[in-house]
């Protein structure tokens, strides 16, 4: 038995129902709009479990899941050394983000990472403790700064609303998911030029431990592998 | 695999060996604030110390170190001068990319330490000769450094102050020390600012930027430092050498360099008095970089011994840290130099002899 974890919500679980309807499996919730059991039909031995993207990651290195469709940001925030857990079978083509790095826009003197790291020293030595962004990143974010070599910041958790720390000021800078880049103008926050910390989107992955010929034979039906 | 009881047993008898150089044996805690070690190493610790919470305590570190708790204590009740010696487990966390190592590094282990607080210059002496002593069994390789030479040599070139104080800062981060060093051998070019479109938020100042724009319109204006300074630095920083090679290249870098002259001289002197505590000084290196890459609070002196080992540590390693008592001491202040041991790597290392 193959098991598939799909988001259980919103716009990326139609998506990710209409990418499979497209390779011929049909998937859907057993019942109402509440149910979280689900269906399979168009291939054997494969069975549906609805799950909050989130958990996905940890559902396949727990190997609770056999394949799954989450976010490349969340696998590789939550999964310390994700290559050797799970494989990237496919790019999905939409639920695409970058994580970035945004500081207010009244920053006029702050353009790049060169000015932030700057400005964290200053502030450092102003205020008397490091500059805070907030995020729920933090590995991927803590890893990044380190090889730009930014040292003078930290970070403080910040779960959602995260655009809204630097007007409530526990926070200087934010480092979250963007798409379009709306809310953050909204909160009149401006991504520093760089490149993102990363570029995520919606990606089918299976479990390094569950690679055998069952999984061999759904791929190829669903024209991943020749 | 060596057992942890060799291990611990090994510990012990270095221990011992502290104690009769005259130190005292402390037993700091495991559990730690984590705030005093955020504030000293940065975001940076987070992703190396394991972290948990205490209800009324708030955030505390599993001991990543002894050199925070060894100091805070001599602050808090310590005479002068004093030696201290300590055996106890530190723990890291290692911070995984993308793949996970073949062989995890150990997440748990000894540390054996000797630390002395005293205003005597020789005291650097005293401690690099006791562990040279305490690993003259084992074939080590001793490297040494002084982090208060590349300090003076960066105060030395002819840049402002706003610039001398960032080089400064960064030294420790050789890709963004770098960066600054060729963007203040070129001319400057004048920056634009955008107009402000939105009103001001957050807790940094308005304030804070003007004044930053104002230095950086005025460092538009300071002349490039000549490319002979940065071909000077990097001759210094690429020194290493046996130190009877090292002190004579040191001074002849000095004579273009006169503001390294004092930390010369201070190098010499310290090496006479490790040579007159009967070290061959043939078999220490002097590598000017060496303490760059460790921890930031090092200034001064700094040693570690090598084993011949791919992918080891340091088997033992420390330096002096006079600017952490400051920071520590809350006011006070008292030079500092220390270091300690990994007893598993010689439970290793004897096991493998």
């Amino acid at each position: 038995m193959i098991r598939l974890g799909v988001p259980s919500k919103g716009r990326l679980m139609e998506q990710t129902f209409e990418w499979f309807a497209a390779r011929g499996l049909r998937l859907s919730r057993a019942g109402s709009d509440r149910d979280y059991a689900g269906r399979v039909e168009g291939a054997e031995g494969v069975s549906l479990v609805l799950l909050s993207a989130g958990e996905i990651p940890r559902e396949l290195a727990g190997g609770r899941i056999e394949l799954g469709v989450t976010g490349t940001d969340l696998v590789r925030e939550k999964l310390a050394g994700w290559r050797d857990v799970v494989t990237e079978v496919a790019p999905m083509g939409f639920g695409h983000a970058d994580l970035i790095l945004a500081v207010p826009e009244c920053w006029r003197d702050c353009r790049d990472l060169d000015d932030f790291a700057a400005i964290a020293r200053d502030f450092r030595a102003e205020h008397g403790f490091r500059l805070r962004i907030a995020t729920k990143y933090h590995r991927l974010v803590r890893a990044w700064l380190s090889a730009h070599e930014v040292a003078d910041y930290q970070l403080v958790d910040s779960q959602g609303a995260t655009e809204g720390t630097i007007a409530n000021q526990t926070a200087e800078a934010i480092a979250d998911i963007t798409s379009s880049g709306e809310t953050l103008r909204a909160n009149n926050l401006r991504i520093l030029e760089a490149e993102p910390i990363l570029r995520s989107q919606a990606t089918l992955f299976a479990a390094n431990g569950a690679m055998g010929p069952q999984m061999q034979a759904l791929l190829r039906q669903l024209g991943l592998r020749s | 695999m060596t057992p942890k009881r060799d291990k611990q047993a090994l510990g012990q008898r270095v221990l011992a060996r502290f104690r009769e150089a005259g130190a005292q044996e402390i037993a700091p805690d495991i559990l730690l604030p984590a705030g005093d070690l955020l504030d000293l190493y940065g975001e940076d610790i987070r992703a190396r110390a394991y972290v948990t919470a205490d209800p009324i305590r708030g955030e505390m570190m599993l001991r990543p170190d002894f050199t925070v708790p060894v100091v805070q204590a001599h602050m808090t009740n310590g005479a002068e001068p004093a030696r201290y010696c300590y055996l106890g487990e530190v723990f890291r966390k290692q911070d995984i990319g993308e793949t996970r190592p073949e062989k995890p590094r150990d997440s748990e282990y000894l540390q054996c330490g000797f630390e002395l607080f005293s205003r005597d210059p020789a005291a650097d002496a005293e401690v690099f000769a006791l562990f040279h002593d305490v690993l003259a069994r084992y074939g080590l390789r001793a490297e040494t450094g002084d982090m208060g030479l590349m300090l003076d040599a960066i105060r030395g070139l002819p840049l402002t102050e706003a610039r001398s104080e960032a080089l400064l800062h960064h030294l420790w981060r050789p890709r963004r020390f770098a960066r600054l060093l060729d963007r203040f051998s070129v001319p400057a070019t004048a920056r634009d600012f955008p107009e402000a479109t939105v009103p001001w938020a957050g807790l940094r100042g308005e304030a804070e930027m003007t004044r930053r724009i104002v230095r950086l319109r005025a460092d538009a204006a300071v002349p490039p430092l000549a490319p002979v300074w940065s071909e000077r630095l990097a001759r210094l920083f690429a020194l290493r050498a046996p130190a009877p090679e090292a002190l004579p290249a040191l001074r002849e870098l000095a004579e273009d360099m006169p503001a390294i002259a004092p930390a010369v001289a201070r190098i010499e002197a310290r090496m006479q008095a490790i040579a007159a505590r009967g070290i061959d000084l043939g078999g220490v290196i002097f590598d000017a970089s060496h303490g760059r890459s460790t921890m930031e609070y090092y200034d001064g002196f700094t040693f570690s011994f090598l084993a011949d080992r791919a992918g080891w540590p340091p088997v033992a390693s420390g330096g002096r840290y006079d600017a952490l008592t400051r920071v520590l001491g809350r006011g006070r202040a008292i030079p500092a130099v220390g270091g300690i041991v990994r007893p598993g790597l010689l439970a290793e290392l004897e096991g493998l002899a």
